[in-house]
């Protein structure tokens, strides 16, 4: 268990709507869910998740945090917002949504090989290393990111949509050899790490 | 036509609902004068367009025929229909109100004969059936209308039918000269009792009201299950005319929404459980009412009547609000696709028709960007009237919050008080 897990169960005992709301992005937004069912009917998505935003968010006041932090479903969120639009009670539910997976994610909760998760980590680490995203490298990295031979099959099944990104030029094939980046590479390092550094004291992460 | 003589110590009610008529009827009753208008052709109000009202389940016209029998029979009160508020303008005690008449192309001595409509062919949207079906363009509002007197629809002066309608007349009743008229009164009260509408349903896009005919909200279904409505009291569907049986309501259609109606309409719980028995009465143990809600709230003491409503084997509750309604094209079925709150599990159900408890939207919304609201008027984030900064306007009955008649009534008596205080404040000041 993280250090960080082990703080936020001892600071917060069995009141985890009370962690949600000091740590998720919008999290004081669930005490205002009325428990109607419209973001569950209207998510694209839903059938093929195992909790909804309502059911979440019940969950959430029923203190099941194992259950909720390890949940696959806000990962499964396209950002469609219809639930947004939607909700009777104006809950931003996508944020909140994006909020929860993201806090599972900061205490290692989050399930283990979750493809969005895998993806968003992938699509961060690219990010953070010159302030530009390069996309060559990063559909590399997906590609191979379960072995290298799973890697060999998922290049040569793209392969066409590859060659026709080249063609239509958005694709660059020099960005393998460094690619575009930020002026001050340095300087955007420095405002990652300082905003890390003010969320984990906020979130009581440090 | 002539003005009605107003002093300051007249009070005006706007709005001849049932509201209104409590709120005219209590000031006239204690000797004050007052005047009463009313923007359609006929006093009654919504109430008059239910079929049967809860909780007793008694006909409109019984509350509504002695109430117009006490207007007749009282001097002191003068009604004029087809009438608004265009302006007010001076304070409490000292009001100068503008009113517009409307022509009604037929005077005083029309008898209610009918001879007029009979000579025309010509039809427009019925509104006493929320256009459900058409009337003739000279035509009387609806059987109980007070006054008993036709209408030509504009429509049809200036043309041949328009004189044709005249011909008939043996009375000398139609007037196709008539014109819109101003009128500038005293007052020195004012009561709004404006009422409600039902909330456009068209605005809650998942729900295809505009696209689904088998989608219709709870107001078209009052007309529907009224023997006097179109369909001869049958629930027969818009698409095909078939008796529906399989029958939903969903609840808060508007209402207890951010996106539309931020308040609770307080009514349509209890209109829906209302129109379950409506169901009932229809088809009998063959008929199948399915209500899907947030939560049943059957105000005040009605509560019984809630509990008897679930006793009935016939109609069945579902904790959910619908996310969205598409169509079965083969058969016209609307199909309610939504997740439940008692167990999470995802449905799609079918129904014959599908009943929207369209909420209740004060009918002044939008008014006083017209100019037909005073801006010393004060009303709720819902536009409900509270009263007026100055204390000599005060709002009754729907038109200050989702009200049943029989508060409605309570808050028109209650708002009848206030005026006739402000009336003898002002007779006071003027004897010292
Ligand atoms: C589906 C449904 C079913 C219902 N069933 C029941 C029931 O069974 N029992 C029950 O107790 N209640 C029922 N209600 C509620 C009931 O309809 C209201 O309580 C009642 O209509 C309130 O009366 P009112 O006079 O305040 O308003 P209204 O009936 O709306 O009357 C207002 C009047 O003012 C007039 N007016 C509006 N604006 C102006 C203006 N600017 N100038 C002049 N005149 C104006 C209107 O034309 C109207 O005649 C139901 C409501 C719904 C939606
Ligand atoms: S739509 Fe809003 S109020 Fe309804 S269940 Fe979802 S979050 Fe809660
Ligand atoms: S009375 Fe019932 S249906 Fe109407 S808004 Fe309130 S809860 Fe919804």
């Amino acid at each position: 268990m993280t250090t960080a897990n082990q703080n936020a169960l001892a600071k917060y005992k069995n009141n985890f709507l009370k962690e949600v709301e000091a740590n998720v992005e919008d999290g004081h937004w669930v005490k205002m869910c009325m428990q109607c069912g419209v973001c569950a009917g209207s998510c694209p998505l839903g059938p093929h998740w195992e909790h909804s935003p309502q059911k979440l968010f019940m969950m959430i006041r029923a203190g099941k945090r194992e259950e909720v932090l390890g949940s696959d479903s806000m990962w499964m969120c396209t950002s469609c917002y219809n639930c947004i639009v939607r909700c009777p009670r104006k809950l931003p539910i996508t944020h909140i949504m994006h909020g929860l997976a993201n806090y599972a994610h900061r205490l290692d909760l989050a399930p283990k090989g979750q493809p969005t998760r895998d993806i968003a980590k992938l699509f961060w680490d690219n990010l953070a290393k010159t302030g530009r995203v390069n996309e060559l490298k990063f559909s590399l990295a997906m590609y191979f990111k379960d072995g290298f031979g799973q890697g060999v099959k998922n290049a040569m099944a793209m392969q066409a949509t590859g060659l026709g990104l080249l063609k239509a030029k958005r694709l660059n094939p020099m960005e393998i050899i460094g690619g575009h980046k930020c002026k001050d590479i340095s300087g955007i390092k420095k405002m990652i790490a300082k905003a890390r550094e003010i969320e984990d004291r906020r979130r009581g992460l440090a | 036509m002539t003005a009605p003589i107003a002093t300051n110590q007249t009070i005006l009610v706007v709005g001849g609902g049932i509201s209104g008529l409590t709120a005219a009827l209590e000031a006239a009753e204690c000797g004050k004068q007052v005047i009463l208008v009313e923007k359609t052709p006929a006093l009654g109000g919504r109430t008059a367009q239910l079929y049967r009202y809860f909780p007793k389940m008694c006909h409109p016209t019984c509350g509504l025929e002695i109430n117009l029998k006490r207007i007749k029979g009282n001097p002191n009160v003068k009604v004029m229909t087809m009438t608004e508020v265009t302006a007010v303008a001076g304070s409490r005690g000292d009001y100068a109100v503008t009113l517009k008449v409307s022509p009604r192309f037929v005077n005083e001595s029309c008898t209610a004969c009918g001879e007029c409509a009979k000579a025309v062919q010509s039809e427009v949207a019925d509104a006493f059936n929320y256009g459900l079906a058409k009337v003739k363009a000279a035509y009387l509002p609806h059987a109980m209308a007070y006054p008993q007197r036709y209408v030509i629809d504009p429509s049809i002066v200036g043309t041949a039918e328009g004189e044709a309608a005249k011909a008939a007349c043996k009375y000398g009743a139609v007037d196709l000269g008539m014109k819109e008229e101003t009128v500038q009164l005293n007052v020195g009260a004012v009561i709004w009792a404006t009422g409600w509408r039902p909330f456009d349903a068209n605005r809650i896009q998942p729900y295809g009201y505009d696209r689904y005919a088998n989608v219709i909200t709870s107001v078209e279904f009052e007309r529907l299950a009224d023997p006097h409505g179109p369909t001869g009291g049958k629930l027969l569907r818009p698409s095909d005319g078939k008796e529906a049986k399989n029958i939903a309501f969903i609840q808060c259609a508007g209402s207890r929404d951010e996106n539309y109606l931020r308040h609770c309409s307080r009514i349509c719980c209890m209109a829906t459980l209302k129109q379950t028995q409506y169901v009932r009465e229809a088809c009998g143990d063959g008929g199948k009412s399915t209500v899907y809600y947030i939560d049943i709230r059957a105000i005040d003491r009605f509560e019984d009547f809630y509990q008897n409503v679930q006793k009935d084997a016939t109609v069945s509750f579902v904790k959910s609000k619908v996310a969205r309604i598409a169509e079965n094209k083969d058969n016209g079925n609307p199909v309610l696709h939504g997740v439940d709150t008692e167990g999470y599990h995802r449905y799609a159900v079918e129904h014959d028709l599908v009943v929207l408890a369209v909420g209740m939207e004060p009918e002044v919304t939008g008014l006083r960007e017209q100019g037909g609201l005073p801006a010393d008027i004060i009303q709720d984030s819902s536009n409900f009237i509270e009263g007026s900064k100055d204390g000599g306007m005060f709002g009754a009955g729907a038109a200050s919050s989702p009200l049943d008649v029989n508060r409605a009534v309570q808050s028109a008596t209650a708002a009848s008080l206030k005026a006739i205080q402000v009336i003898h404040k002002t007779a006071s000041t003027e004897a010292a």
